[in-house]
């Protein structure tokens, strides 16, 4: 049953995938991107990490894709020539990833060991529970760096909107 | 043979809650009309039936009837697809919602809960995810009709209901921290016990800011006045749905009465309390008739929801539209203050005084 779901979810973001950066009329795009989003999130079902699953549709699906779709809309692009002769540099990257993952792949046959205990102590105490005591106990100094700096990206935004205002006033 | 079962008894579910969620779309259509009416001391609709009760039926008998049109120039794809993004996320939703005291029946030898479908433990997180997909019905309904009013409510609503669906979800923090559950049934379980145990002004930190800003956030979110920029009929026609008639217009419509019915309902059971009655227990359960105290448990989830509809209606009839600025320097500048000062006072309170 759960090798049903994986190669169904898999499938669907592999094909998706694809389709964003084929098709030629962004808001497909955009909406491929959607479909992709909740096929991951069910991934993440599939894994027992339902406050991850949420998380993925609130953030990914519900807030940075509508701002995308608001910035295509807003330029009204219909379809234009994509790639801008990204072909021989995204050719190059390609094959490179390829060939790591394939390496990668022939070194170790064998399926990476899963910690088998996590899983019950997560459904025992609660899974968002789980992520809130690693996320502020072992992980809590990449946890706050990674704050850090967005918000100086959130800052530098800002200034960067605010430029002309501010060269007008002085 | 159990699985099947078990299909089978969710699938009545969910048909229940969806018969009493469109029913209700029915009852709201027309109060809305007759609560509008009596506010501006008219009638509201006389004609059908007996006082009117019988309008919501003629309604959507014409709307069904209605000859579909779809604009020359227009996606077809993506104009037939918008009004099934927008309704279907504001059905969903109503999975998580606890409209009865959590208990579990046995019923063909298997452990049923009645009053929620899906008692799942991130239920809020996962209504908050499935409002936010509710936008691509609008934007895309809004793009893919070809007009400059369509497009220009589109744009209004993605940019609005970004902004005020971070409020909602900042707002609902505080509750978490008091409740330390995402999952509805367990955070309108610790309200029980009287209506000083309502997480709008139970103790440690009162919830009193977060839920106005929910309130009106909810309202923005929903589309209703005085935030209906993405449909403001005196500049944009109808807003994101001018082009569409017959039942994808329908379909917009139920939409946004079953988002009214949803948003209540969450903050039914956040901030005041869900099914609990504000008293301790229930008046049918000190009587004895255990069996029976659902009922009033129902009831009062009921007259909450009925509750916050009224009040949409009264804000309708109140308040005159917010310029698009006005909207957004309320949004970003006043109510998301509010919203982070509450996590932190609550944090702290929570802290030094926890249940």
């Amino acid at each position: 049953m759960d090798h049903i779901f994986f190669f169904y979810f898999a499938a669907v973001i592999a094909g998706t995938s694809v389709l964003v950066v084929a098709l030629r009329n962004p808001v497909y795009s955009a909406l491929a991107l959607l479909i992709m989003f909740f096929h991951v999130a069910g991934l993440y079902v599939t894994l027992h990490a339902e406050f991850l699953a949420a998380v993925q549709i609130v953030v990914y699906a519900g807030a940075i894709l509508v701002l995308y779709l608001f910035v295509v809309m807003l330029l009204s692009i219909r379809s234009e020539e994509r790639y801008h002769n990204q072909l021989p540099v995204a050719g190059l990257l390609g094959v490179t990833l390829c060939t790591e993952v394939l390496l990668l792949l022939i070194q170790s046959r064998t399926a990476p060991a899963v910690p088998r205990g996590s899983a019950e102590a997560a459904a025992e105490t609660g899974n968002t529970e789980m992520i809130g005591e690693a996320l502020y106990s072992t992980y809590l100094f990449p946890f706050e760096v990674a704050s850090l700096i967005l918000l100086v990206a959130m800052i530098g935004a800002i200034i960067l909107a605010k430029k002309d205002i501010i060269e007008t006033t002085e | 043979m159990e699985i099947g079962l078990r299909l089978a008894v969710s699938l009545a579910q969910i048909a229940a809650v969806m018969g009493v969620v469109m029913l209700t779309v029915m009852v709201l259509t027309l109060a809305e009309r007759k609560v509008l009416g009596w506010m501006q001391d008219r009638m509201g609709p006389m004609e059908v039936g007996p006082y009117g009760v019988l309008q919501p039926i003629a309604d959507g008998l014409k709307l069904f009837f209605k000859e579909d049109i779809i604009p020359a120039g227009a996606n077809r794809f993506l104009f037939t697809l918008a009004p099934i993004l927008a309704l279907v996320p504001a059905m969903i939703g109503f999975a998580v919602i606890p409209f009865g005291p959590s208990m579990t029946i046995e019923l063909f030898g298997m452990q049923v809960k009645p009053f929620v479908i899906s008692d799942i433990n991130i239920g809020i997180l996962y209504i908050l995810a499935f409002a936010s997909i509710g936008a691509y019905g609008i934007i895309l309904g809004g793009w893919s009709s070809n007009s400059k009013y369509s497009l220009l409510g589109g744009l209004r609503s993605a940019a609005q209901v970004i902004s005020y669906e971070l409020n909602v979800g900042l707002a609902i923090v505080g509750v978490i921290l008091l409740s330390g559950s995402l999952s509805l049934v367990k955070i309108t379980e610790a309200q029980a016990g009287g209506f000083w145990n309502w997480f709008v002004i139970a103790m440690p930190f009162p919830q009193i800011f977060a839920f106005v800003v929910y309130v009106i956030s909810s309202v923005a979110e929903t589309n209703r006045v005085p935030f209906d920029l993405p449909e403001a009929e005196s500049e944009l026609v109808a807003g994101f749905f001018t082009e569409y008639s017959g039942m994808r217009f329908a379909f917009f419509f139920i939409a946004e009465y079953a988002n009214m019915i949803l948003v209540s309902c969450v903050a039914a059971a956040l901030f005041l309390g869900g099914w609990n009655a504000p008293y301790p227990g229930t008046i049918l359960g000190h009587l004895g008739l255990d069996a029976l105290a659902w009922i009033e448990n129902v009831v009062w989830f009921a007259a909450k929801v009925y509750f916050f509809l009224f009040l949409f209606f009264w804000l309708r009839a109140t308040l005159p539209r917010l310029r698009y600025d006005q909207l957004m320097r309320f949004g970003w500048k006043v109510m998301l203050p509010i919203a982070l000062g509450n996590i932190v006072l609550t944090a702290i309170a929570a802290y030094f005084f926890p249940r």
